[in-house]
């Protein structure tokens, strides 16, 4: 979706760095050299030898590994210019040290036709410094009933079929959908809750909703949800992804349908996995998020499913909402947070708290998502794509909402101490973002 | 527990909830009150505490007893008291909330009284803000004021609060008065029971301090304190309870109701009453009923608050 790389010239090899490849394995001291926007070369004897005529960039023993990919990121554009465009979006993302984001359709108008897929792409491609991919909407206007061109829009690029933050609560239009796009091998990823069941509930129905006074959601509104779907998969055989679990009783759903070899994956946001309803303390609207944070035992079913392998993608589940729609009393503020450019910082933490290894945290925001989504990213292979990113794993920082680059600043995280840095972020070869040039 | 200075125990700038005042926080305003309680058996009842003073009511939901009961406290103490009903549009509620108190605050009020519709509310506005700002219910969360109240009557009818059992009946759900007072009691000392059907119980209610009853009479068995909730009309046709009639079948208080409880047990509620629905007619106008003082109460408390909250304010 972007600008052809620089001629073949512009080679740079990157000495000294600790290679980490989740797709591989692999994680050695090393080198790895590109050239023509790909890898074209990497391993131990790199580590200190850079070929002749080429640039070299010293990682002083850093982590060099594949961008991340994250599957869920919604914008303004277009028709909400003012939350966030796909360039800042973008700036984000390249900063946060993702080099991939998959754009939701819940835009207005929302993208729903083949026109606009090719817009967002059209627009990524001027103006976005990391790869944009769309998911396209699954039903016409994300309104549950007819279902929109699969074929056509697959065709067009998008990668997979979603109503964003809506849910098909018709389980007939489920099964068409699913049905249907089974024959264009078509993902459906889905957000699931049952809207009745969620009736007036703003947060995790429990003790804290009820101290606060605020209307709860208990989390089987979620839970019934996947149930019925992974029954309507088991008639249909469309591949199915639930967007965003959030508690041990979906992950066990979850788990059971991959054990009868059903096509079933799921995500888990990065919000999910590293906070839980009592971060919300005394109202705090920026973590007023949909589905809700959960209970602290749900927030570590989540990171021991994702050890297991049983989570297969993380997202940031990036959602700007302006100050305007925040700063309100609780049950009537925005839902959403903003998270791309904090992801691999937040992630970190449960890496730093001994919660997960590195390497699989890593692939569910590389391989994975790439695999899931049928690109071309996401590990370092000869011949892939140089979407790569050099990490300082220990470097601490403050997260300050002011100097995020996203339009929206609604971060959970804003005054979080985090470890963990993005030091140079390259798409096809091009470095889009380095820590150095972040004088501000 | 016993009192000393009150100001210098209650030294807050806002009242916004219960949870977390102290025994000793909780005694010195009811100290105060007592005193305003007896003032206001006086024909002079007017002190001038708060001369010079401004109190702005800003209801955000309609009120005549809490509004009245603190325009006439405010005045009692001395204090100019000016009151502004914000009709609430359905639109950009929060718009409205965040600029109703820029707005108010740049005419320096000391004392904003704040009552709104949505949980947290009253806390967000308290951040905009310079003066000090009392919570007169926000949404199903908090209403300290109406739990002080209580606590004064309570303490003045049977001596103390603490040992006491106290049983809290009807939508507990929706009521932020239930949340207040169950603070308040058990900081107090007081055995604490929550009854009501379960789809008037919140969740994890057994986790509030107060042992939970979804059968009435068992849970009025020898309570000191029969504290009624209201349930208001739209959740009696089906949404939450079938109809009037069962629920007052299963969860009004009648005589025979009563009858588990011990025998000088005190009858109590908030108001507006909805007399059989909630409450037998009888019953609301028992012999045992401090319904009434309830609200003679609700005065003398508000006058505490804004005396120990007034202690707080600049002078310069």
């Amino acid at each position: 979706m972007r600008k052809p790389a620089s001629p073949a010239a512009n080679a740079v090899v990157f000495i000294n760095a600790r290679l980490i490849d989740p797709a591989s394995g692999r994680d050695e001291p090393g080198g790895l050299l590109v050239r023509d926007g790909v890898i074209a070369d990497l391993g131990p004897h790199l580590r200190r030898n850079a070929p002749d005529g080429v640039t070299v960039v010293d990682c002083r023993n850093h982590v060099l590994c594949p961008g991340l990919i994250d599957a869920r990121v919604f914008t303004g554009e277009p028709g909400q210019e003012h939350r966030e465009t796909l360039k800042t979006a973008s700036n984000a993302a390249a900063a946060g040290g993702v080099t991939t984001i998959v754009v939701m359709p819940d835009t207005t108008p929302v993208i729903d036709q083949v026109a606009l897929v090719d817009f967002i792409q059209r627009r990524a491609r001027d103006n976005a410094a990391v790869n944009v991919h769309v998911m396209a909407a699954m039903t016409r206007e994300l309104k549950g009933e007819e279902m929109t061109e699969i074929g056509l829009l697959q065709r067009a690029g998008a990668v997979a079929f979603t109503d964003g933050q809506s849910t098909i609560s018709n389980a007939r239009t489920m099964r068409q959908v699913l049905n249907y796009a089974k024959d264009f091998g078509a993902l459906i990823v889905h957000h699931t809750e049952d809207v009745h069941l969620t009736g007036t509930g703003v947060m995790n129905s429990g003790e804290v909703s009820t101290r606060l006074g605020l209307p709860g959601v208990h989390k089987f509104a979620e839970t019934i949800v996947i149930e019925r779907d992974v029954r309507l998969v088991e008639m249909t055989g469309g591949r199915y992804h639930a967007a965003n679990i959030t508690c041990v009783e979906s992950l066990e759903t979850i788990r059971t349908a991959k054990a009868k070899g059903l096509p079933v994956t799921c995500g888990v946001s990065i919000n999910h996995l590293t906070l839980n309803e009592n971060d919300i303390g005394p109202y705090r609207t920026f973590l007023k998020l949909r589905p809700p944070l959960r209970s602290e035992s749900d927030r570590m079913a989540m990171v021991e499913g994702l050890t297991a392998g049983d989570i297969d993608i993380v997202v940031s589940c990036h959602n700007p909402q302006d100050v305007d729609v925040k700063r309100r009393p609780f049950a009537e503020a925005a839902d959403g947070a903003i998270g791309l450019e904090t992801l691999l910082a937040a992630a970190l933490r449960l890496f730093h708290a001994d919660q997960i290894g590195l390497l699989p945290l890593l692939r569910a925001m590389t391989i994975n998502p790439a695999k899931l989504l049928g690109l071309p990213g996401g590990k370092l292979e000869i011949g892939a794509p140089a979407d790569l990113i050099v990490v300082d794993l220990g470097q601490p920082w403050v997260v300050d909402k002011a100097r995020l680059r996203s339009r929206s600043k609604n971060s959970p995280f804003d005054e979080s101490k985090m470890q963990g840095r993005v030091l140079r972020t390259l798409v096809a070869g091009e470095t889009v973002y380095q820590y150095d040039d972040d004088a501000r | 527990m016993t009192s000393s200075t009150p100001s210098a125990i209650f030294a807050r700038r806002h009242l916004l909830t219960c949870e977390g005042l102290t025994a000793g926080e909780i005694t010195a305003l009811l100290d105060i009150a007592d005193k305003a309680a007896d003032q206001n058996r006086q024909v002079r009842k007017k002190r001038d505490v708060l001369q010079g003073r401004t109190l702005i009511n800003l209801f955000f939901e309609a009120s005549t007893r809490t509004q009245s009961s603190f325009e006439l406290a405010g005045k009692r103490l001395g204090a100019d008291v000016m009151n502004m009903n914000v009709a609430t549009s359905s639109v950009a509620k929060g718009e409205t909330l965040i600029d109703t108190a820029m707005t108010l605050n740049a005419m320096r009020p000391d004392i904003l009284v704040v009552r709104h519709h949505a949980a947290g509310a009253v806390e967000l506005l308290a951040q905009k803000v310079d003066c000090s700002v009392i919570n007169a219910g926000d949404g199903a969360h908090q209403h300290p004021t109406q739990a002080l109240l209580d606590a004064l009557t309570i303490r003045r009818a049977k001596g103390r609060i603490a040992g006491l059992t106290v049983a809290i009946c009807g939508d507990v759900l929706h009521s932020r008065v239930a949340r207040s007072n169950i603070d308040v009691l058990n900081t107090m000392g007081a055995r604490v029971r929550i009854i009501a059907p379960s789809t008037l119980l919140p969740a994890a209610a057994d986790r509030l301090g107060g042992e939970v009853f979804t059968d009435m009479a068992k849970g009025l068995e020898d309570c000191d304190i029969v504290m009624m909730l209201r349930l208001q009309r739209e959740r009696m046709s089906g949404s939450f309870v079938p109809s009037t009639r069962e629920y007052y079948h299963f969860f009004g208080l009648d005589h025979e109701k009563l009858a588990r409880a011990k025998p000088d047990a005190l009858i109590m509620h908030p108001g507006p009453m909805n007399r059989g629905v909630e409450i037998a007619s009888t019953i609301a106008d028992h012999a045992r009923s401090v319904i009434r003082e309830q609200v003679e109460m609700g005065v003398a408390v508000r006058m505490a608050v804004l005396e120990a909250l007034s202690r707080q304010l600049r002078n310069d």
